[in-house]
């Protein structure tokens, strides 16, 4: 379909289109890659006055370190993520989750930030962010500030983030030489997830020493499985013992009903595929 | 050209209409461009059902850009015009009118109850939201059950009922067979069971378009349609527009399986619109309309009934079906159910059969043709059932389809139906298939697996399928109450050059036509395949036919291509013959020549070409033409069969199939062209196994469409489905000089029940025997955990003794 008419802002800075924001009023939105927005618009769900298109922003784009974190610019595409050494190297998580996520021409257009800031909780790269301990830097009219990722997702599609915010950065603490796995469940290959867990363990000689879990499309936000997690620590990896983790999975969560899964059903996804995550994540 | 040229036939000739279809440098209905085109929009209805208070179209028609805002009282003022229905199947069938736009009553969600005609396609959608349209919602009517029971909210309050049609076929009333309640009541095992046909959506690529030049005295339409024929018919028939004054084209089409059969209000809506306003419009469908809109397919409740002998003889069958006409009859829709009525009986001598299927109105989106229509329902409901016998008999599934199919050497066998079968054979393409398929060991694989619990379950299901295609005798569409005849049309032009053009009444949207019939002209007249060019799809060209659908075009519409041809080596003999100055009975043609027997002396069909376009020196009385065209009407249908082998694996922890390997060996017949015949068991594969596993409509209790949307409404990719293993054996037809079958629906008719059968299989130790299809995973996962009845299925029925499938009571009362 076509979408309603709308104004068209492209600036070139984050100042720009911060000002570009701030000017708008409150029926603006950020376009970044658009993969989810254009939908919405062309199907009249949403009918914004102005749309501020982040593609020729260049400084929002990339990945660098920052002493012990790595910095991903907000428009940095799936495509590039998949493809970077830093990011394989210190959040491997990241990279896993990722590469799931729907098909070569969506990862050429969609970004990181644009699919942190839709919060989409059945999106797949929430649940990553969260477990990898991400701050989320925000650049509004009066200045930047840092949220951490368990304070950005607040509901169903909303975040920490102001009307005349914008999502620049995300900074990911280093997780230098965690293994990692995202376990995916969805019905066909490009359909959303059901379910799906994060998980990203550091080992010793067999032992899990520190393990990051998260849950995707386990409720309004991503959840972080912090019984799975505690469980694991100081673990031998093993049959039993991750099946004894992955029983907490389901814990605080309130997943969604919907024709593809019921209540009962998620909740015991969520324990098999963490299950089968840690398994990989440990290499049991 | 030399004698001993390789035939064509045969040949896995790369598709030369494939390059200007994947670049897309063609045209679509879409990209055709007029001078002064406007564009059409149509505002559909949000509603299941509601009556239309009021409609007020003012500030719509002072938006910008907007020309006119049509309601049903503009455009059909004495509310005077139904669409058409082709195929009333009984004489007191119901026929509710179907508007071009709704006037009073919306009766599905996605009816149109206006139209905007504006400058531009942009102007017209923003023009929609202007309007304002005041409803009085009724009474929905979703559920089938429901809507024939006592006191049922009415689709159509003036016909008293929700049922449309009640469609009868008894063996023993028709003296084909006896009596199945007799074979019921004394027969050592009965088995009955319910199954569930969930409605689909015929996913084409292109969406429903058209384009109407009234500018000049003979209208045309552009459709993307399969049947540009019978829309120039019907268009003239609904509308009153003399039929020599329309023109109908069908560019490329992409894609249709049989959901691109309708005659649609919105190409009613275009002839009237264009008209009025006396300039060329163009109306096209977003992919959500194509969803809410566009016909459906499928949705029928099967109650089937089958009794045996112990030892595995099947001594009946009975059928009796419900099928969800939706709010209104489709243009062949009512009579989709009753192409099923002749494929229960599938390959197997059934002794007694009865069918009996009530169409049902109800408030949802019209049903029609989907790619098998009625056979792969029917083929789903005798494979499965066959499965559950076997289960019940402790017999292996192939042995009890053994026991009961049709052999070899029994052919021609007339059916339990009446209907003849010319050709099969059913034990060498299974023993090719299980051989490929590796059964044994799949089968030693599976009682590993059981036996050490294994998470990951395995199952084999089978399909041994038949389907009758070639859509059709004239004479059987006729007992059939079907509106026409199914003959097909071909005519050969013969060029000064020696190249050939050819028509065609077929009208190919994606199937390849233009390469198998070159091959056909190729081997016929013996001129080079490139050399001949195929003309199809435009009524003035090809200005007769009966169009593409029902897997007749080569059975019927490639015949008829011969036919003509050999009209044109008749008429070109004599002409040779004269040339050569030899008696036409001492010549013989072969190659693309004309030789004088015994001799090297020899004429070539272009020789003869020109020398009939110079008519210089013919032989006296012999017009100055070797263009021949030729229509043929099939005496029988064409049965291909094959058989099916799938394996499933279950992830019984989270429910998922995942197919191992699907192996089928189709019996095709003589295959003019074996990778298109790969392609189309390809795709028909995909389809039956989205039936099985992914695809299926849902509505909310308002009636609303929930899966709108290719982000709801489930269609695998090559990701999600295994690599094939496809091989043929080859009985050629006896009905037909190729010895040809169709074999553009025969994928989807076989899958489906060879998935489902393997899924079940996979975990029946479970206590399962039937999941409600889509398969999704929570739904195995639900059957797992808690056994059938909380599968989201129907159930079985009554239950009796032994595992639960046995109706003590006979089934007959």
């Amino acid at each position: 379909m076509i979408p309603a008419p709308f104004d068209y802002v492209r600036p070139s800075t984050v100042d720009e289109a911060v000002q570009a924001l701030a000017s708008a009023g409150e029926d603006a939105k950020v376009l970044a890659g658009g993969q989810s927005l254009l939908p919405v618009l062309r199907m009249r769900l949403a009918a914004p006055t102005t749309l501020i298109d982040l593609g020729r922003v260049a400084e929002l784009r990339g990945v660098r370190e920052d002493g012990d974190t790595l910095v991903i610019g907000a428009m940095t595409t799936h495509y590039d993520v998949q493809r970077d050494a830093l990011v394989a190297a210190h959040a491997a998580l990241l990279k896993e989750a990722t590469d799931t996520v729907a098909d070569p021409q969506i990862r050429h257009r969609g970004t990181l930030g644009g699919a942190i800031a839709h919060a989409d909780p059945a999106g797949d790269l929430l649940a990553p962010v969260l477990a990898l301990d991400a701050s989320l830097v925000v650049a509004g009219p009066s200045g930047r500030r840092t949220v951490p990722a368990a304070d950005f997702f607040r509901d169903l599609f909303t975040t920490a983030l102001a009307a005349d915010e914008l999502l620049v950065e995300i900074r990911i603490p280093k997780h230098t030489g965690w293994r990692a796995h995202y376990e995916k469940f969805n019905r066909v290959a490009q359909a959303w997830s059901m379910v799906a867990v994060a998980v990203t363990v550091r080992t010793e000689a067999g032992v899990i020493e520190e393990a990051r879990v998260a849950l995707t499309n386990m409720g309004s936000t991503p959840v972080r499985a912090s019984g799975v997690e505690a469980a694991l620590v100081g673990v031998q990896a093993s049959a039993d013992s991750i099946a004894a983790a992955a029983s907490h999975a389901a814990e605080g969560t309130n997943p969604p009903v919907d024709s593809n899964a019921d209540v009962e059903y998620r909740r015991h996804l969520a324990q098999v595929l963490t299950g089968r995550a840690i398994a990989a994540a440990a290499g049991a | 050209m030399t004698a001993t040229i390789e035939p064509e036939v045969g040949k896995s000739r790369r598709r030369k209409e494939d390059e200007r279809l994947i670049t897309g440098r063609t045209r679509w209905t879409d990209n055709i461009t007029l001078p002064g085109l406007l564009h059409m929009a149509v505002l559909r209805s949000p509603f299941a059902h509601a009556k239309i208070v009021s409609i007020d179209t003012s500030a719509a028609k002072s938006a910008p850009g907007v020309i006119a805002v049509y309601t049903a009282k503009d455009l059909d003022p004495d509310g005077s015009i139904g669409m058409p229905c082709a195929w009333p199947i009984t004489p007191d069938m119901k026929a509710p009118r179907r508007p071009v736009l709704a006037s009073d009553t919306v009766n599905f969600a996605g009816e149109g109850v206006a139209v905007v005609v504006a400058r531009s396609s942009a102007e017209a959608h923003d023009a929609l939201e202007e309007i304002d349209v005041e409803y009085d919602e009724l009474p929905v009517v979703l559920d089938m059950e429901a809507a024939i029971a006592d006191g049922a909210p009415l689709v159509h309050e003036d016909l008293g009922t929700n049922t449309s049609a009640v469609w009868k076929f008894d063996s023993a009333e028709a003296g084909t067979g006896g009596n199945v309640e007799d074979a019921i009541s004394s027969s050592e095992v009965v088995l009955k069971r319910r199954f569930r046909q969930q409605r689909l959506v015929p996913a084409f690529m292109e969406p429903r378009a058209c384009v109407v030049d009234p500018t000049s005295t003979q209208i045309t339409m552009w459709s993307a349609t399969q049947v540009p024929h019978i829309l120039r018919v019907m268009s003239a028939l609904t509308l009153g527009i003399p039929e020599h004054k329309l023109r109908v084209i069908a560019p490329d089409v992409g894609g249709g399986f049989g959901g691109k059969i309708g005659v649609l209000p919105e190409e009613m809506m275009s002839l009237l619109v264009a008209r009025k306003l006396g300039k060329p419009v163009k109306w096209n469908e977003t992919r959500s309309e194509t969803m809410l809109a566009a016909h459906h397919g499928r949705d029928q409740i099967q109650d089937i009934t089958i009794s045996a002998t112990r030892d595995g003889q099947v001594t009946g069958l009975k059928v009796e079906l419900l099928a969800n006409l939706g709010a209104y009859n489709g243009l062949v829709g009512p009579g989709v159910p009753i192409l099923g009525a002749f494929m229960f009986n599938a390959i197997y001598k059934i002794p007694a059969y009865h069918f009996a299927c009530t169409n049902v109105y109800t408030t949802t989106t019209l049903t029609d043709a989907y790619r098998g229509a009625g056979r792969p329902e029917a083929t789903f409901a005798i494979e499965r059932i066959m499965d559950e016998l076997a289960v019940e008999l402790g017999l292996d599934p192939l042995e009890l389809r053994e026991k009961n199919w049709i052999k070899h050497e029994e052919f021609p066998f007339t059916t339990v139906c009446g209907l003849t079968y010319d050709s099969g054979n059913y034990e060498a393409a299974t023993e090719k298939a299980k051989q490929l398929f590796d059964y044994d060991g799949l089968r030693a694989e599976q009682e590993r697996r059981r036996a050490s619990k294994d998470k990951v379950q395995l199952g084999i299901g089978i399909s041994t399928f038949t389907e009758m295609c070639g859509l059709a005798p004239s004479r059987v569409l006729g007992s059939l109450d079907y509106g026409a005849g199914g003959w097909e049309y071909a005519s050969i032009r013969m060029l000064p050059t020696g190249k050939v053009e050819v028509t065609t009444g077929a009208s190919a949207h994606g199937q390849g036509h233009e390469t198998a019939w070159s091959q056909i002209v190729a081997d016929q007249l013996g001129v080079a395949f490139e050399d001949v060019e195929i003309l199809h799809g435009d009524t003035q060209s090809s200005h007769k036919g009966m169009d593409t659908y029902g897997s007749r075009s080569l059975v019927v519409g490639g015949i008829a291509v011969i036919k003509a041809a050999e009209k044109v080596i008749a008429k070109a003999k004599p002409i040779a013959a004269h040339l050569l100055e030899c008696a036409e009975d001492d010549l013989e043609f072969a190659g693309g020549k004309f030789t004088v027997r015994g001799t090297d002396t020899a004429t070539t069909m272009g020789d003869v070409a020109l020398a009939v376009f110079a008519a210089h020196n013919l032989p006296d009385g012999v017009e100055p033409s070797l263009d021949s065209d030729a229509t043929f009407d099939p005496e029988n249908f064409s049965f291909p069969h094959g058989t099916h082998l799938c394996a499933a694996e279950v992830d019984t922890e989270t429910g998922r199939i995942k197919l191992r390997s699907y192996v089928c060996v189709d019996d095709v017949g003589v295959a003019v062209n074996p990778l298109i015949v790969e392609g189309q068991v390809h795709g028909g594969l995909a389809q039956g196994i989205a039936q099985a596993l992914f695809e299926g409509t849902e509505h909310d209790e308002s009636g609303t469409l929930t899966t709108g949307t290719f982000a709801d409404y489930l269609l695998p990719s090559a990701a999600d489905l295994p690599s094939f293993t496809t091989d043929r054996t080859e009985t050629p037809s006896t009905t037909n000089p190729l010895g040809a079958k169709g074999v553009g629906e025969a994928g989807t008719i076989a899958s489906t029940p060879a998935v489902v059968n393997a899924a079940i299989d996979a975990v029946r130790h479970f206590g399962v025997d039937d999941i409600e299809m889509p398969l999704t995973p929570m739904r195995v996962w639900h059957a797992i955990q808690h056994g059938t009845t909380d599968a989201g299925g129907p159930g079985r029925g009554e239950a009796g003794g032994g595992l639960g499938s046995i109706d003590a009571t006979g089934g007959a009362q």
